[in-house]
Formats: structure tokens, C-alpha cells, sequence
């Protein structure tokens, strides 16, 4: 069981697919919640995310599967899908209700949904309010803990790039955080 | 608002968990998933789990729950509850537990290993009805020393019913271990499948292996030539060394080892 993904993939695609959902779809989940702002369009993106990779690894031949550098490749089709719905759906619009939302949907652990519940609401509709760059940038680095490289590298971007961008996206929510209080 | 705080407030947004259903979603809609149906047989209600490579797993249960969650840590992928198998599946499960009929089913045995896999083959080419000791197996599959890990092989047997781990017993006559469901069950199948209630006692002396004074052909008890020798021609011996030293031969059925 201790075997790594890329070769338990390469092997046996049903079994190794399994692990990959069930290892991957909280870190994807939670990224597609940030960049579309909205849990029903999350577990859409998700699972379009998951069946893209699928079709994907049924193509790849064997080496290729075997040298993947599987949660990077995951991350860039999670970002792609978003990107596709978000353009699908014409604006992306937080759901101001996506605190209440997300603690039935989503399984918040409860403790942490009271005492932060205004911030995260806002946080999210200001996150999806932000240009595409800056929100996948500040996703990738915060939300989900990246380093920069690893940012840089999901996004298909110079890292110097991907760390101005996040420096522009907070600046930017930070303003729009005090110009709401 | 301060930059620590719109970091750490970022950070916390990303703590949740994805829907329950998300996984189930994507696996069954990819098919990596195995369907699985609750099957009555002559054992009681068995879940039987299948995929296009064959049969994957079974087990002694009414209790879905249970099963999914003991599929899932033995197998590795998830099983997904249908209304019932494909006719001739389930026909097929039906009848070779019943003894009705044999089939050629399929199994999809790919997480085990090859010698696990030897094992739970050779399992399957001892007749129904009859038992072979653990060191039976080892010695047939070429491994005469590895009697212990035949033991643990049989215990991961993930289709019990269908690949008869349970005609195989401990060399010293004990009943032994059974994943399909503890000794009782074990025995349980043994006598639907005819064994005698004096052959388990034979079993359990210590009476290892039987031979007949007029053939002077020694087997293991439950083999059917051993069943035709008439009961004033037949003598037990506790090991091949005593057979052979009383003059007999071993039989070439049922190649005996005790």
C-alpha cells in the first residue's frame, strides 16, 4: 500500500485511481472552492478535474505515468477545469451564503465555523471577485500552502511572476477587507 | 485588516472536506469501482463483488456496511451496492457453492501476490467434499518449508466460498482458521460439502492418514479411495514414515503428507 501513486498507477489504473481520489479530493476540493467561490461548483470542477485526469491516464503509455509528478498534474487540471466553469458560468459570483453552505455541504469541522464565519464569507467573495491571475496565484500559495516553486510550476508560470501576483491579490483583498469595515 | 491575518484567514478557508459523495461520483462514473449484490446461498445471504476481470470478493454477510469497508481495506477500491449480479454470475455463485454444478469463474485476484495467488489455486483442485493439510499445499506448489505463510495466504483469501480455502485444515487435525467466518463456519461448510461428523474425530486424533491392508495404498483420510476401503481394512497412521515403514505405498491421488 506504501507504494507510490505514479507506480501504482502505471500498474493497475482501477486500484491506483482509487487512491488518487481518495488521497487528493479534499487538497482539490478546497482549492476548487477558493477559485469558484461556491461548493456546488467546487464538487462540479472537482469531478470534472477527476474524470479529465482519468481519460488522460488511460492515454499516457506506461513511462510517462510512471515519471508524473502526480499532485502538481492534478493541481494544473483542477486550475484548467475552474477556469472552464468559471468562463461557463460568465461571472464568477461568491455565494454570500457559502459559510452556512459549506459547514452542511462541505464538512467544516463545526468549532471553527462560528468565530470566523463573517471573515470567511467575505474572504471568498473577495477572492472570486479578483482578477484570474492573482486568485489562482494566492489559491495555490494560500489556501493550499505552496511554496512558490510549486505554485510556479502548477501554473505554468515564471516564479517571479506567480510571487508578484500574489503580492498584488493580497494587497488587493486586504484593501477590499477595510473598505468593507 | 493586517497581512497575517488575511494569510491565516486564507489558510482557513482551505480546511474543508470534500462532499462525501465526490468519491463515489467520480469512481463509479470511470468504473473503477467494483458492483457488488447480496446473493442467497446454501451458506446464507454472501456479498459477492465482481469487475469485468471476474469475481473479487466475498464474504458471509447481510451487512453492507461491513462489507464495503472490509472490500475496500482488502481490495483497495471501493465496492458499490447493486440490486443484483448479472444472471449468470449469480447462478454460477449459487450453484458451485451449492455443489450443484461447477463453473469456470473468473476471479480477479491481482492484489495478491504470486505465491498467494499459487496457493489459492491449488486450493481449488481439492475436491469437494475431501481436506488436505496446510503442508499438502506448500509441498504442491513447490514449497515444501513456507507451511506457515500457506496459512496466512488461505487467510487472505478474498473470494472464501468460491476458492475453497476451507478444505484445507492444520496438519494436527485442528479445524485451523477460516476468513470466512471462524472455525464454526468453516465446519459448517465442510459437512454441506459431505464431510462425515467421524471424519472431523479422525482429524482431530491425530489420525493423519489412513491405508488399507489388502491395496497397501496409504491416503489422506477424506480422499475417496481412502472413503472405499472398508472399515476392517483400514489402518491409521500418523505419518508417511510409519505408512511406509508398515509396507505401504502413497497413493497417487491425493500425493499424501503428514
Amino acid at each position: 500500500m506504501d507504494k507510490p501513486l505514479a507506480a501504482m498507477l502505471a500498474e493497475d489504473l482501477d486500484t491506483g485511481f482509487t487512491r488518487l481520489v481518495t488521497s487528493h479530493q479534499n487538497r482539490l476540493y478546497a482549492a476548487a472552492l477558493a477559485l469558484t467561490g461556491c461548493p456546488g461548483d467546487a464538487e462540479e470542477v472537482t469531478v470534472d478535474a477527476f474524470m479529465r485526469a482519468h481519460r488522460a491516464l488511460r492515454r499516457y503509455p506506461e513511462q510517462r505515468i510512471r515519471e508524473l509528478r502526480v499532485g502538481a498534474w492534478l493541481y494544473r487540471i483542477t486550475v484548467n477545469a475552474a477556469r472552464n466553469h468559471i468562463r461557463g458560468r460568465r461571472q464568477a459570483t461568491a455565494h454570500l451564503d457559502g459559510v452556512a453552505e459549506i459547514a452542511a455541504d462541505g464538512r467544516l469541522q463545526p468549532e471553527v465555523v462560528a468565530e470566523r464565519a463573517v471573515d470567511a464569507a467575505q474572504l471568498r467573495s473577495h477572492l472570486v471577485a479578483l482578477p484570474r491571475h492573482h486568485r489562482e496565484a494566492v489559491v495555490l500559495r494560500h489556501v493550499r500552502g505552496m511554496s512558490y516553486a510549486e505554485a510556479a510550476d502548477v501554473l505554468g508560470r515564471p516564479v517571479g511572476t506567480v510571487k508578484a501576483d500574489v503580492h498584488r491579490g493580497l494587497a488587493r483583498l486586504r484593501a477590499a477587507l477595510v473598505e468593507e469595515s | 485588516m493586517e497581512e497575517m491575518d488575511v494569510t491565516r484567514a486564507l489558510r482557513e478557508i482551505g480546511r474543508v472536506e470534500a462532499p462525501e459523495r465526490l468519491a463515489d461520483r467520480v469512481l463509479v462514473s470511470v468504473g473503477a469501482v467494483d458492483s457488488y449484490a447480496m446473493v442467497d446461498t446454501v451458506v446464507g445471504q454472501l456479498a459477492v463483488a465482481h469487475n469485468h476481470r471476474g469475481v473479487s470478493g466475498t464474504m458471509r454477510t447481510a451487512d453492507s456496511a461491513l462489507f464495503e469497508r472490509w472490500f475496500s481495506d482488502r481490495v483497495g477500491r471501493l465496492a458499490h451496492r447493486v440490486d443484483e449480479l448479472p444472471q449468470r454470475l449469480s447462478t454460477a455463485v449459487v450453484e458451485q457453492i451449492s455443489g450443484d454444478k461447477r463453473h469456470a469463474l473468473r476471479y480477479d485476484l491481482r492484489e495478491l501476490t504470486p505465491f498467494e495467488r499459487a496457493v489459492l489455486e491449488m486450493t481449488q483442485r481439492i475436491p469437494r467434499g475431501e481436506v488436505r493439510p496446510y503442508a499438502w499445499v506448500a509441498r504442491e506448489i513447490g514449497h515444501p518449508a513456507a507451511v506457515r505463510a500457506v496459512g496466512s495466504a488461505l487467510a487472505r483469501n478474498p473470494v472464501p466460498y468460491l476458492i475453497p480455502c476451507h478444505r484445507v485444515v492444520r496438519s494436527d487435525g485442528m479445524i485451523g482458521n477460516y476468513g470466512g467466518g471462524g472455525p464454526i463456519a468453516k465446519k459448517a461448510i465442510l459437512r454441506i460439502e459431505g464431510m462425515q461428523p467421524e471424519e472431523f474425530d479422525v482429524l482431530r486424533s491425530g489420525r493423519r492418514l489412513s491405508g488399507s491392508t489388502s491395496t497397501r495404498i496409504f491416503c489422506h483420510p477424506t480422499c475417496h479411495n481412502a472413503r472405499r476401503v472398508t472399515s476392517r481394512r483400514r489402518v491409521y497412521f500418523r505419518s508417511v514414515d510409519e505408512a511406509r515403514a508398515a509396507g505401504m505405498r502413497p497413493c497417487r491421488v491425493c500425493r499424501p503428507v503428514a
